[in-house]
């Protein structure tokens, strides 16, 4: 009896435990439950409107941050997420609009993240290079290239990615739109993120890249390839901000402009440190950054600060940085980033 | 900074100048023209040197602000935000007052705008000293909200009459002058890059940056104040930034316009890292972009070659000076010294 008693109290703490530490994001979410049903003045269109716009604007950022995380969870930064996007989305949409297929279309713009994941290691592991300027590079030669090589007027012959409904699922309210109807990338990206969370923890994989993160010469003893392992973590990474930058050419706008990321890898680097380097954490983050833009659409529609838009533009930044020194505070990256690793 | 180490970024360019002359041929043209042709709109004559000075301008006070910042180990994303924010303020006192001494007014419209940039970079300085929130995140966050804020102060608050979104034209009092064809406003640049440089090396307040940025924990423990130095030092990164917006509004373009420099807080990590993140340093790399800037119209026009060809080459330079084991090979040394700004990262 007091045996049972005793785990029953176990468990109320182990409850209480997760709750508090859980709670800035229990109180955030609550907050933006009832926000959301308020502007919309309770109709469920809009509600649905506002969520579905959340994950839309989501998904681009937490890709990149996944991309970001592999990378630094191995112990090195990429500070050029934003132009492994920009290289694949331009890429993506060179070779949709080539072959006339969406789906060769999004397998090339992963490649081509790839293949800047592979430079990234090339500069910062393979020749040692400082980690920070190897990122920059990315940026710039993305730019570059993309601007360079794009010809103007070129267009997707079977138009962007369409929505795939997983029936009787589809037709269930608010849910059904919001998390049933979608394109394949944002499918996609629902899955990565308990996949690559399950990958980085639960796995051998996940074991050693953290392991050569945290402790290089330390995995190097036990016969870890620190090079091998970040060669990897990054080119793997590459590919997954290759989708990102799929998903900005071929599923959200439909075609390619110049610097079309717009800030959009900067914002997913700070939405990787804000979830604290954990695929959850940052599937958290982004979601709060995309819902404070989607909110944008229910200022319209209760007439808020319409002859002041720049007002609103700001919201999803200032309630990042409010969100960030409120709540959040300080956060420890992996401990061997931005050293680059010699045997010697 | 010995005479072999001077040597890394000019082989550097060097080598990009020659992959890039490849890219070029490679897509059909003749690089030999394309580079004759950036060379004549950039440093030909005297007029086309002004411009390349022009465009060096804000590249030397965006250089500085990374550069700055870096020593105290603080990575200042946000220098295109503390920019704008210098700029339009900047116009804002150039328009807004009228009858005043120019000795008096041109000072003082870089001053309120380097001091508004100051304050602008300030905010991620103190929410990293007080709640260690991560500098990289609140700075670009903070270019995002500065774009807004500038963008709405243009189009409502101090808005020229007229369809253009822009500020009216700055008073003649408040224009800084240009000495031929050469902005004075380069030499503005030039004296703040000699200040960062003596203040980093020559005074305490220097050396505990300095030390800051080798190890931040090393530097409480000598009784250092670390979050003071965190917050100065990044209000005195975005007052440079700031203060290179202003001499852009007051001394170039003669007003505030959304988007004019667009980009240019981000050429400044480039010419930081460029310049080896050395004050001193960043004087030659902000001249070789702005040159880069200047000449690319003019290679677009004579040689038909797009102008982003001189971005590929700037991705190409940053590549040679990062790596030390092309650098290695070249000079044929054994102990290149290696540029590291990524170390400080994670504190």
């Amino acid at each position: 009896m007091g045996l049972v008693m005793a785990d029953d109290a176990k468990h109320r703490n182990v409850l209480a435990a997760i709750v508090y530490r859980l709670r800035w994001w229990l109180v955030t979410g609550a907050l933006l439950v009832a926000f959301t049903l308020w502007t919309g003045e309770f109709h469920q269109a809009q509600t649905t409107a506002i969520l579905a716009s959340t994950l839309r604007h989501s998904t681009p950022l937490v890709l990149g941050a996944l991309c970001g995380m592999l990378g630094e969870r191995s112990g090195v930064i990429n500070i050029g997420i934003e132009g492994q996007m920009l290289m694949s989305a331009w890429g993506g949409f060179m070779v949709a609009s080539a072959t006339g297929d969406l789906l060769i279309g999004v397998l090339a713009g992963v490649a081509v993240g790839m293949l800047m994941g592979a430079v990234l290691a090339g500069i910062s592991v393979g020749l040692r290079g400082d980690q920070i300027i190897a990122g920059t590079v990315l940026n710039i030669a993305a730019i570059g290239i993309t601007s360079f090589f794009f010809t103007q007027g070129r267009t997707l012959p079977s138009g962007k990615l369409r929505p795939i409904r997983l029936g009787p699922l589809a037709d269930l309210p608010v849910a059904g739109r919001v998390l049933f109807s979608n394109k394949p990338i944002t499918y996609l990206t629902l899955l990565l993120v308990p996949v690559v969370w399950f990958g980085l923890f639960r796995t051998t994989w996940g074991l050693r890249t953290r392991a050569v993160g945290e402790h290089p010469s330390a995995a190097e003893t036990v016969g870890i390839s620190v090079v091998g392992m970040r060669y990897l973590n990054l080119i793997l990474g590459g590919g997954i901000a290759g989708l990102a930058g799929a998903y900005l050419s071929l599923e959200a706008v439909g075609s390619f402009e110049r610097g079309m990321t717009n800030g959009k890898g900067f914002v997913a680097l700070a939405v990787m440190i804000f979830g604290r380097w954990n695929p959850i954490g940052a599937w958290g983050a982004a979601l709060l950054f995309g819902y404070a833009s989607a909110v944008q659409t229910q200022f319209q529609f209760r007439d808020w600060l319409t002859s002041d838009p720049q007002f609103v533009g700001m919201i999803p930044f200032v309630v990042t940085i409010v969100v960030l020194a409120g709540f959040v505070g300080r956060a420890r990256p992996p401990a061997s980033i931005g050293q680059p690793y010699s045997r010697e | 900074m010995n005479i072999r180490s001077a040597l890394v970024p000019v082989l550097a360019v060097a080598l990009a100048i020659a992959v890039g002359a490849v890219i070029i041929a490679l897509s059909g043209s003749s690089p030999v023209d394309a580079y004759r042709a950036l060379i004549e709109g950039s440093l030909s004559d005297p007029k086309s040197i002004g411009r390349t000075l022009e465009k060096a301008t804000p590249l030397v006070m965006g250089g500085l602000a990374v550069a700055f910042a870096f020593k105290a180990g603080l990575f200042n994303i946000g220098g295109q935000g503390q920019l704008v924010v210098g700029a339009i303020i900047a116009g804002a006192v150039g328009y807004g007052i009228s009858d005043l001494p120019w000795i008096i007014h041109a000072p003082l419209a870089l001053l309120v705008g380097a001091l508004a940039g100051a304050a602008w970079g300030a905010i991620p300085g103190v929410l990293k000293a007080t709640r260690g929130a991560h500098e990289v995140i609140t700075t670009i966050m903070l270019n995002f909200v500065a774009l807004n804020l500038t963008d709405w102060l243009a189009s409502k608050v101090w808005r020229e009459p007229g369809v253009i979104v822009r500020t009216p034209r700055i008073e003649p009092s408040a224009e800084i002058p240009r000495w031929g064809e050469i902005p004075t406003g380069f030499f503005l640049a030039v004296v703040a890059a000699l200040a960062c440089w003596y203040l980093l090396r020559g005074t305490t307040f220097g050396f505990e940056i300095q030390s800051v940025g080798l190890n931040a924990d090393a530097a409480r423990y000598a009784g250092i104040s670390v979050r003071r130095i965190f917050v100065t030092t990044m209000a005195i990164s975005g007052m440079l930034a700031g203060l290179g917006g202003a001499i852009e509004t007051n001394g170039i373009v003669g007003r505030y316009e959304p988007g004019f420099n667009a980009g240019l807080g981000f050429e400044g990590i480039t010419i930081a890292l460029l310049a080896r993140t050395h004050p001193l340093g960043v004087i030659p790399a902000a001249i070789l972009i702005g040159a880069m800037q200047a000449g690319g119209s003019m290679m677009q026009f004579k040689a038909d070659v797009q102008p982003e060809i001189t971005k590929i080459i700037q991705a190409l330079i940053l590549v040679f000076v990062a790596t030390p084991i092309i650098v290695r090979w070249l000079l044929n040394k054994r102990e290149a010294d290696e540029l590291s700004v990524s170390s400080t990262w994670g504190s």
